[in-house]
């Protein structure tokens, strides 16, 4: 009883550790987050968190009303006013890593009162939040940027190894 | 009762009856679609064209073997359309914010009209929503390629001794049988497709709308075009302008030919009685009498014939 009582604290204790920034909290924040949703067709994603700090300051750009300064969005601030930073920053503490799966879709369907029915999965979460702000700011963003595709990767996108014989074929016949 | 006075009610029972009865009433009704049925909400201002939808469908539905890799941008080059290799296809649209794309599968709709239009039965709504077909039973006959609005079955022309046609089907077999989201809607990097309830897509659609007025076009399309598709799109530019067609409406296809095969059990029905009555009724005269009038009109009816 007691070494779970341990266990869920110091899981807390992590989560929020790994994910408040030091700059907004005056908190020891990781310099860096390996990012291993997408391993079964990517090598883990090394995402340099003190360079993002460095580069934007505000820690609520990327973070919800959670954390840094509070949410000036009018649609948020009907509700979230006044809303006080949370423990859970990480984006994988509130999106879900199966945001269609049949239970997650019946939750939904039964929590009626629940307003956030439209909230986007872990990696939709990641990517629209990156990638909105790459294409705005003009940072990378192509895929193979960030992500390192392994050999799994390779063979579903028939590229890199995986690459059609045929293709090389054609391209070379092209030319006649 | 006089034979002309008969004669005229037919004229006008008939004649209400072909006005008074509504279009619809000749048919079963339309049909709004499952209440568990479920779709995909596509919201083309999220997607970068990345093509990892193309690559998910064509292993989950083991697919040939792709001309080009999937991360090879040169195919938005040219407008595709889904085929036997690819049961969906994303096209690029050059516009004054920027790229648009836009992906193209089935769309399920709620009355399909590929459904309405073959003749082995070869295709099924299942209750889940997906239109999928027996590729056994299908013949051949490319009648659904060209009933379906959108342009979506393709053919197997590679085969020459057995050609049918070969289309998305929702991952029906293999995902949504089992509660999972197309392979498609898994992959996707951006969460551009939404998978879940059509309705609560609705829903979850308008309040996007509702929510960022200015970043789309107050619309989704699917939600009532050609009787309501299981797939629903948010634009930020007119649909028209990325290759969707407006003209459609919002009549399920089934109903251009609601009306006509409404009259089939009529024409069966009612007409034999109908004429069999007419010539009752004439028959009966002539036993009444005006015998010689009758005998003058055969005789010179005989006389035509000779001729």
């Amino acid at each position: 009883m007691y070494a779970m009582k341990n266990w869920l604290i110091g899981g807390i204790l992590m989560l929020a550790l790994s994910a408040v920034p030091p700059v907004c909290q005056g908190m020891n924040m990781p310099d860096s987050i390996t990012l291993d949703s997408l391993v079964q067709l990517y090598d883990k994603v090394k995402f340099d968190h003190a360079k993002h700090i460095n580069l934007i300051k505000d820690c609520a750009v990327c973070h919800h009303h959670t954390t840094g300064t509070l949410v000036e969005d009018p649609n948020c601030v009907r509700c979230h006013k006044n809303s006080s930073e949370t423990k859970i920053v990480a984006c994988k503490g509130c999106h879900s890593a199966q945001p269609f799966s049949a239970e997650t879709l019946r939750e939904k369907r039964q929590g009626t009162k629940l307003y956030h029915q439209d909230k986007p999965g872990l990696k939709g979460a990641y990517h629209l939040n990156c990638m909105g702000c790459h294409t705005k700011m003009g940072g990378p963003t192509g895929c193979l940027d960030c992500h390192k595709r392994n050999k799994a990767g390779d063979a579903l996108y028939n590229s890199g190894k995986s690459a059609p014989k045929k293709a090389q074929g054609n391209a070379a016949g092209h030319g006649h | 009762m006089k034979r002309r006075d008969f004669l005229k009610g037919c004229m006008i029972c008939g004649a209400a009856s072909s006005l008074g009865i509504s279009k619809k009433a000749w048919g079963s009704g339309s049909f709004e679609g499952y209440p568990e049925g479920m779709g995909v909400l596509v919201d083309l201002t999220r997607c970068i064209g990345c093509r990892s939808c193309e690559a998910a469908c064509n292993k989950e539905q083991q697919l040939p073997e792709p001309k080009v890799p999937f991360d090879d941008q040169s195919v938005f080059e040219e407008k595709r359309r889904p085929s036997e290799e690819a049961y969906t296809v994303v096209n690029r649209y050059e516009q004054k914010g920027g790229p648009v794309y836009r992906k193209i599968q089935c769309n399920h709709c709620n009355e399909p009209a590929c459904l309405t239009s073959c003749f082995v039965n070869a295709y099924t709504k299942t209750k889940e929503g997906a239109v999928i077909y027996n590729s056994k039973v299908c013949v051949g006959c490319r009648n659904c390629m060209i009933a379906c609005p959108f342009n979506v079955p393709g053919y197997s022309y590679s085969s020459a001794t057995n050609p049918v046609v070969k289309k998305c089907i929702l991952c029906y077999d293999t995902r949504l049988k089992y509660g999972k989201p197309p392979a498609c809607v898994e992959i996707c990097p951006q969460e551009v497709l939404t998978f879940g309830y059509r309705k609560d897509l609705i829903k979850i659609g308008h309040e996007r709308i509702r929510e960022t007025p200015d970043k789309y076009v107050d619309h989704i399309y699917g939600e009532k075009e050609v009787g309501g598709t299981g797939w629903l799109y948010l634009s930020s530019v007119p649909f028209d302008k990325v290759g969707f067609d407006n003209t459609l409406g919002n009549e399920p296809i089934i109903s251009n030919v609601k009306e006509f095969l409404g009259t089939v059990p009529m024409v069966l029905t009612i007409w034999p009685a109908l004429f069999t009555g007419f010539h009752l009724l004439s028959t009966r005269k002539k036993g009444h009498g005006d015998d010689h009038g009758h005998d003058a009109h055969s005789k010179s009816e005989q006389e035509d014939a000779k001729k």
